[in-house]
């Protein structure tokens, strides 16, 4: 495509009619970028010359509202970060909140936490390529992953009770437990996502005119790559092995059995590939966590940290002082700082929290994938024509809610 | 000529005219449902049924044909900042017109006997009907051109000259694959090009696509091309361009260049279905000798009156293909993605152009050795 773009330049006409560039908005209001993110494009003939990027069109002040309530209160606003996959949001802060208490979750919550986060990455996964397919003129595809996604949603809402803002995870443990049922729920289900991933695989993966549009678009090398701090499927794209899971599992990542995948190229073909991989094997961790599913209680057994029961609240003296303190008071984390990675749909999720031993944070911070690989993204489109920028758009996942928080 | 005739000439010339018109606004009418059913089955959805007249729905009917154009009759004629309102209905009129002047020399159905004249069931009896359509095809540039110019908007000016290099790249070879059809049938006559295609071939029917299935697959390609839809949607494509030249456009305004849009897609079809399906025929089988008699199942006073079924069946018969053909054209639209523009232009000349070439050489070839005497035959 660069060299495509090169002949365009230095053609003999450029030279001798008066010609320049052109300056094109692309967004907020435009289809492809609905209303999240401007694009400031110069365009050469249909080659992009230069972009400009310009976020924060969803910033709604997460950081700052979160040094003003209650820790258990922040969690209804991860739900809205990145909201294709909000469990990951909710287990995340979770998982830094317990570090600041020093506490670790009984093993049932943990498989639970890894069962809802692989069906949250699956549900994002398939809105990325779905959302890149469509704005590849394949409509047909978005519709069966959107179907696809719709069973993901059911089992969602079948544990809580919601579709996407969840609020699920409580500090220290979960709202509910799974239904008994749910395993039963979860098979054909799973089936039918393979059913219709397999659809969508024979629609794209070798369709000629997606894979022309698809690779050598974009590349990303393996250094520049780190050296932008891409995380997640776009720097795995790039053949970099790094996945939080693996380098710092947590919520006993390390006890399942999956594979990193890996592209070669940093090319939106492999991020394409890498996505479509990891779905399978975010199934795969679903059914090796529900086979070993241990019981016992899905909560710590701390009446400073988890809600009692509604039993307890109104049988008994202590249940009732406890329910009084959680709602009028909270958790009160010693001071001290912490930063908790955990994989998101579209890259490492990271929590800093500051605790200054009071029951409000002192300072709440996302690394927000999405936010960081916008970064990227202005010297990506570089040189490619304008539609490769809706391709590229597509396959970087930028989701407005975690990139402008 | 007496005057009495030249008045009974007259009103056969109207009412052929009416009945071609008719049949390209009412199929590209029904098109637009087909594209809302058929993308509905294909992606797994119900499509168009919420509105309903007397209690029928008429599987969402009503909602395409009377409620969708209602609505476009009752929006505001909305014309952008800085762009007269002539200028901007001008792109309207030159989208319409020429696509509405195509089905002139279309021939639906063999000719018909009547008040002891012979009547072809074409409007015009054009002896270069092929290069009539095409001429009038190719004008609809003009509307796509200026609609783009017109809006004063930098994407609707980037749809409008995507659409140009487009259509003007894909008209060449949309005419080549049709000039080695051309070589094979010896005539520009629509008409003749539908008879020439009667009788078997090596146990085939003597149809185009059979005769030169590279030439099918040509034309067929570059007439989506030139119809503006997927995958080679690019003019219009809706997440880069927003709605390319179409983007300052709203209500009837809008709702005609749709409608031009889907008459060009009908217009393609009779093309695709006269050159390379046999038009009105039959295969294996000639609708011209089917006798009125039926082995004395119809009654005596309807025997009487010599009805001829050849044109009735004939006319039945195109009209179906015709709408297979739109309906395949709709399949694909909804199945693959959009082109890049770079590719599009490689795929037309580097591939397509090529493939022409070769195949009018082989065809000419095979022409001269004595391979196609479908005339002979």
């Amino acid at each position: 495509m660069g060299e495509v773009a090169n002949n365009w330049q230095s053609s003999e006409l450029g030279d001798s009619l008066h010609s320049q560039t052109m300056i094109v908005n692309m967004g907020p209001s435009h289809p492809a970028t609905h209303g999240t993110i401007r694009l400031i494009i110069e365009l050469d003939g249909e080659i992009v010359r230069r972009c400009d990027v310009d976020v924060g069109y969803l910033h709604r002040g997460f950081e700052k509202e979160c040094e003003n309530t209650r820790y258990h209160q922040v969690i209804p606003y991860t739900d809205r970060l990145n909201y294709v996959s909000p469990v990951i949001n909710n287990v995340g802060y979770c998982l830094a909140i317990e570090q600041l208490l020093k506490v670790q979750v009984p093993p049932r919550c943990q498989a639970i936490r890894v069962i809802l986060s692989e069906l949250s990455r699956i549900g994002d996964h398939l809105t990325c390529l779905g959302a890149a397919a469509m704005e590849l003129g394949a409509f047909t595809v978005m519709l069966y992953m959107m179907e696809a996604r719709e069973y993901i949603y059911e089992l969602i809402e079948m544990v809580t009770g919601a579709r996407v803002t969840i609020s699920y995870c409580r500090i220290g443990g979960l709202r509910s437990d799974l239904l008994e049922n749910f395993h039963a729920e979860l098979t054909p289900r799973l089936t039918k996502i393979k059913k219709k991933l397999n659809e969508c695989d024979k629609l794209l993966t070798r369709n000629r005119i997606f894979v022309d549009r698809m690779v050598g678009v974009g590349i990303i090398a393996a250094d520049e790559a780190i050296g932008y701090a891409l995380t997640g499927p776009m720097l795995r794209a790039s053949g970099v092995n790094y996945d939080v899971r693996k380098a710092f599992p947590y919520s006993g990542y390390e006890n399942y059995n999956f594979e990193v995948p890996l592209g070669t190229k940093g090319d939106n073909y492999d991020r394409y590939i890498v996505r479509f991989n990891e779905i399978e094997q975010s199934m795969s961790i679903v059914e090796q966590a529900l086979k070993k599913l241990p019981g016992g209680p899905i909560c710590v057994d701390d009446p400073h940290i988890i809600m009692p029961s509604k039993d307890e609240v109104y049988s008994s003296i202590e249940g009732m002082i406890s329910q009084f303190k959680m709602v009028f008071d909270g958790v009160r984390p010693p001071a001290g700082e912490v930063y908790f990675p955990v994989e998101g749909g579209n890259g490492e999720v990271g929590f800093y929290v500051v605790s200054d031993s009071s029951n409000i944070p002192y300072r709440v911070h996302v690394r927000a994938p999405s936010f960081i690989h916008m970064g990227i993204f202005g010297r990506l489109v570089e040189g490619h024509s304008l539609a490769d920028i809706i391709a590229l758009f597509g396959m970087t996942n930028m989701i407005g809610g975690e990139c402008d928080r | 000529m007496e005057l009495n005739e030249l008045y009974i000439s007259l009103l056969i010339g109207a009412l052929k005219a009416l009945l071609g018109i008719t049949f390209l606004l009412a199929l590209a009418a029904v098109n637009t449902w087909f594209e809302r059913k058929v993308s509905a089955l294909i992606q797994n959805r119900t499509g168009a049924n919420r509105a309903s007249l007397f209690g029928m729905d008429l599987a969402g009917l009503v909602n395409t044909l009377v409620c969708d154009p209602l609505k476009a009759f009752l929006k505001e004629d909305w014309v952008p900042k800085g762009v007269s309102q002539f200028m901007h209905c001008l792109p309207v009129f030159f989208a319409v017109f020429p696509v509405l002047l195509c089905i002139a020399a279309i021939p639906f159905a063999p000719p018909l006997t009547a008040l002891g004249l012979e009547i072809s069931l074409q409007v015009t009896n054009l002896n270069a009907g092929l290069l009539f359509v095409f001429a009038f095809g190719s004008l609809a540039v003009l509307g796509v051109l200026l609609a783009g110019y017109v809006s004063n908007n930098k994407f609707a000016l980037f749809g409008g000259l995507r659409a140009v290099a487009q259509m003007v790249s894909y008209e060449v070879v949309l005419g080549l694959s049709a000039l080695s059809m051309l070589i094979i049938y010896r005539s520009l006559d629509l008409q003749d090009m539908v008879l020439a295609q009667s009788g078997t071939f090596y146990g085939l029917p003597n149809w185009g696509i059979f005769l030169n299935p590279l030439a099918f697959f040509i034309f067929f390609t570059a007439m989506m091309a030139e119809t503006k839809r997927a995958p080679f949607d690019l003019p219009e494509s809706e997440s880069e361009l927003v709605a390319g030249y179409l983007t300052e456009y709203s209500g009837m305004k809008f709702l005609l260049f749709w409608l031009s849009e889907f008459a060009e897609i009908v217009i393609c079809a009779c093309l695709v279905s006269i050159i390379f399906l046999g038009g009105w025929q039959l295969p294996y089988f000639d609708i011209t000798t089917i006798t009125s008699d039926w082995g004395g199942v119809l009654p005596d006073w309807f025997n009487r009156m010599n009805f001829q079924w050849a044109p009735l069946l004939g006319a039945g018969i195109f009209g179906l293909k015709v709408t297979a053909m739109c309906v395949l054209q709709i399949i694909i639209r909804w199945t693959l993605p959009r082109f890049r523009y770079d590719q599009l232009m490689s795929f037309c000349w580097k591939i397509l152009f090529s493939l022409c070439i070769l195949n009018l050489v082989g065809t000419a070839i095979l022409m001269l050795s004595g391979g196609y005497n479908i005339w002979e035959a």
